[in-house]
């Protein structure tokens, strides 16, 4: 797991809101608890079994990582904004079969797969963030219902037909696997797409005004944060990377029909509430989430290799995601309290 | 009316959702609507009767859009048409317990001769299936059988302890004769693997076999990322396995994908029933050797043929009774209304460019 050490270096921790910014130390601590129970995690399966930690054992979660990371990116960027995407999954149905389709009638390009993918993607993400700013219809609720949407274009588009493997083009498939410099493609996208997220939420004056946004979406737009804009390039990148991710899975796993994907929104919001975003907005960071989907895909290795009864996973899972949310709670009572005591110190 | 831009768009969005899901519910393919006589055939089976023509044969697979189903239904199609019959889909999306029963209900109403069913559930359907049977509706089941009581026969792909041999027979190949294999089926409780893998366990005990050790059944859930890594937590947990056996056409494809583009490749073999369309990626490039799987097609165009012959007085469903196929030739009702439709087909790099499925 060298990338995630090589992430988890302390210079590298993001801010959080700017009422939690003072207390960065707190919030802190959130993404240093993910690391560690990934390390306690590795260690533990390693010892059991050394070759856990060979090079085609640490290749293999790193590219299951890749596709449910891209995700995460996304959905943390909306989450933080005090929204929530629950179309992910049908997105990245769409744009994979869709980008399936296109890719198996002719011989075109990889990158012309990726831009379709993408486009796909931010149409989709276009219409969620349209509904939810200007039919002021809660997120949860749009998304839900494009949820269905996007699944059931999908489904009456491609029917019972699949595109498989021996269709796609040989460059296609290989894309998922060939490496540069020793890293897989689809390794290094996501490498990219998470750290320009993370560099963006943290640095740039847009990435600010989103968590200003998550954290009180009133004063957002009384202190004249072009609220609308800034929540439609929300849902526009959510959709975008989804569709990208379509993309990806597609060339990794060669066969998609109409149920690609088909609950994987849950994986991702679990993903980005384990990696310490706030499901309230305003606090927590892209690279947490990305750390999120590397700690749940390593579980779900880990517990192949160490024979554990497959029922147990996903409860697993579920007790990590209410740990993730409780710790939110402690952090959010300690940041209170502190905040009070200084107060009484003035 | 509408007073501003804001109202208009709210309005629009709430009827896009309702369209949107309105479109996810369950769908009806070549629906005709016009309810004709059925006239119904006696008790006692008249192994001479002749095929009747214009039979409404309705099709309910466990659910729509599903590539394999949709094999099912076509090869039932096909049949429908030789027997100049009127053939009809419908199906839920979802392949839930339940989601089964308001479609049979409107079978029945639409007085249907013969409903040609996959169950979702052998007893949620029961009390529908009883209702179409009083009705003189002649109830087939194929794929996943019904309770024994609420269907007329079942069309089965392959016994099971044919299936259970024919993946112990194809380990023993692919591994070489020797070594340590590992089966990566669907979910814990799928009713079918699990009893496939049963039949390949006490096969593997026979001595023929002695050398082969099976080590581990993982389940991938029949989902591709979860097979996938199931797949990977073999391979570093069973450092000497020779063979994997994947008796579902998910973990199958994934297990070969996994292999074809890993380290592995070459020195782990991959076996199991596979969709020959979903495979001929990995069999080209040498990663999966040989698998097996019936024809889906088969399953529904015997179906529709019991169907009709049942429908047209010919048989009633009592073991011995025989009836012709079609192109599958004559076959014999078995045990419990039972059709078996015959060996697994094997596919190789040499047959694979034959089959279209």
């Amino acid at each position: 797991m060298t990338v995630t050490s090589d992430r988890s270096a302390p210079t590298d921790a993001p801010l959080g809101a700017p009422a939690a910014k003072r207390f960065g130390g707190l919030l802190k601590t959130r993404e240093l608890g993910i690391v560690l129970a990934l390390a306690l995690l590795v260690a533990y399966t390693a010892i059991d079994n050394p070759r856990f930690l060979s090079g085609q054992s640490i290749r293999d979660n790193l590219l299951n990582t890749a596709i449910l990371a891209v995700m995460a990116t996304g959905q943390a960027v909306v989450v933080i904004t005090r929204n929530i995407d629950l179309s992910v999954g049908s997105v990245l149905g769409i744009s994979a079969f869709a980008v399936a389709t296109l890719m198996s009638n002719q011989d075109l390009p990889m990158v012309v797969g990726l831009l379709a993918g993408l486009a796909i993607g931010a149409v989709a993400g276009l219409v969620n963030g349209v509904l939810v700013r200007y039919g002021k219809v809660p997120a949860l609720v749009v998304t839900l219902g494009t949820l269905y949407i996007y699944r059931g274009i999908t489904y009456s588009w491609a029917g019972g037909s699949q595109v498989n493997a021996d269709e796609l083009p040989r460059h296609f498939l290989t894309f998922a696997n060939d490496s540069i410099l020793g890293i897989p493609w689809l390794v290094l996208i996501a490498l990219v797409v998470v750290a320009a997220g993370s560099v963006m939420m943290r640095n740039y004056r847009v990435g600010r005004e989103l968590y200003a946004m998550g954290s009180s979406p009133a004063a957002a737009e009384l202190a004249g944060i072009k609220v609308a804009r800034n929540l439609l390039g929300a849902f526009v990148l959510s959709g975008a990377l989804a569709g990208l991710a379509g993309v990806l899975y597609a060339a990794r796993f060669g066969t998609v029909d109409a149920a690609a994907g088909t609950g994987l929104e849950l994986n991702v919001v679990a993903a980005v509430v384990v990696g310490g975003v706030a499901v309230f907005g305003g606090s927590g960071s892209v690279w947490g989430a990305a750390l999120g989907a590397l700690l749940l895909t390593v579980i779900g290795s880990a517990l192949a290799v160490l024979d554990i009864n497959q029922f147990w996973q996903q409860a697993i899972v579920g007790a990590l995601i209410i740990l993730a949310i409780c710790a939110d709670r402690l952090v959010a009572v300690r940041i209170a309290r502190s905040l009070r005591k200084r107060d009484a110190h003035v | 009316m509408l007073r501003s831009p804001r109202t208009l768009l709210s309005v629009t969005s709430a009827a896009l959702l309702v369209a949107g899901l309105a479109a996810c519910g369950g769908t009806t393919k070549d629906s005709n609507t016009n309810a004709g006589s059925g006239t119904q055939a006696s008790a006692a089976a008249d192994p001479n009767a002749a095929i009747k023509e214009g039979l409404k044969i309705a099709f309910l697979p466990k659910q729509l859009n599903n590539p394999y189903s949709d094999v099912e239904t076509g090869g039932g199609k096909v049949a429908v048409e030789e027997l100049k019959g009127e053939y009809k889909l419908v199906g839920p999306n979802d392949a839930s317990a339940s989601s089964q029963v308001s479609y049979i209900n409107t079978l029945i109403q639409q007085q249907q001769d013969v409903i040609v069913v996959a169950a979702n559930d052998p007893n949620a359907v029961c009390p529908s299936l009883n209702q179409a049977r009083a009705a003189k509706i002649k109830v087939i089941t194929f794929d996943s059988d019904a309770s024994k009581d609420c269907r007329d026969a079942f069309i089965n792909q392959a016994t099971t302890e044919g299936i259970g041999q024919s993946l112990a027979k194809m380990a023993l190949e692919q591994a070489g004769g020797e070594g340590e294999i590992a089966v990566l089926s669907a979910t814990p409780n799928a009713t079918n693997q699990n009893s496939w893998i049963e039949v390949m366990k006490e096969e593997l005990k026979k001595p023929e076999y002695a050398k082969l050790k099976l080590v581990k059944v993982a389940y991938g859930n029949d989902d591709d990322q979860k097979s996938f890594q199931e797949a990977q937590g073999l391979l570093q947990s069973y450092p000497n396995l020779k063979a994997i056996v994947a008796p579902t056409t998910v973990g199958i494809a994934a297990a070969a994908r996994y292999i074809s583009s890993s380290s592995y490749k070459g020195k782990v073999a991959v076996t199991g029933l596979g969709l020959p369309n979903q495979m001929r990626e990995y069999v080209k490039d040498d990663t999966v050797k040989k698998f097996a799987l019936w024809n889906p097609a088969d399953i529904g165009y015997l179906a529709a043929f019991a169907g009709a012959a049942m429908a047209s007085g010919q048989i009633t469903g009592a073991p011995g009774e025989k009836f012709k196929a079609g192109k599958l030739g004559e076959y014999t009702i078995g045990a419990d209304g039972e059709i078996v439709l015959g060996p697994p087909t094997e596919f190789t790099k040499e047959n694979i460019d034959q089959f279209n499925f």
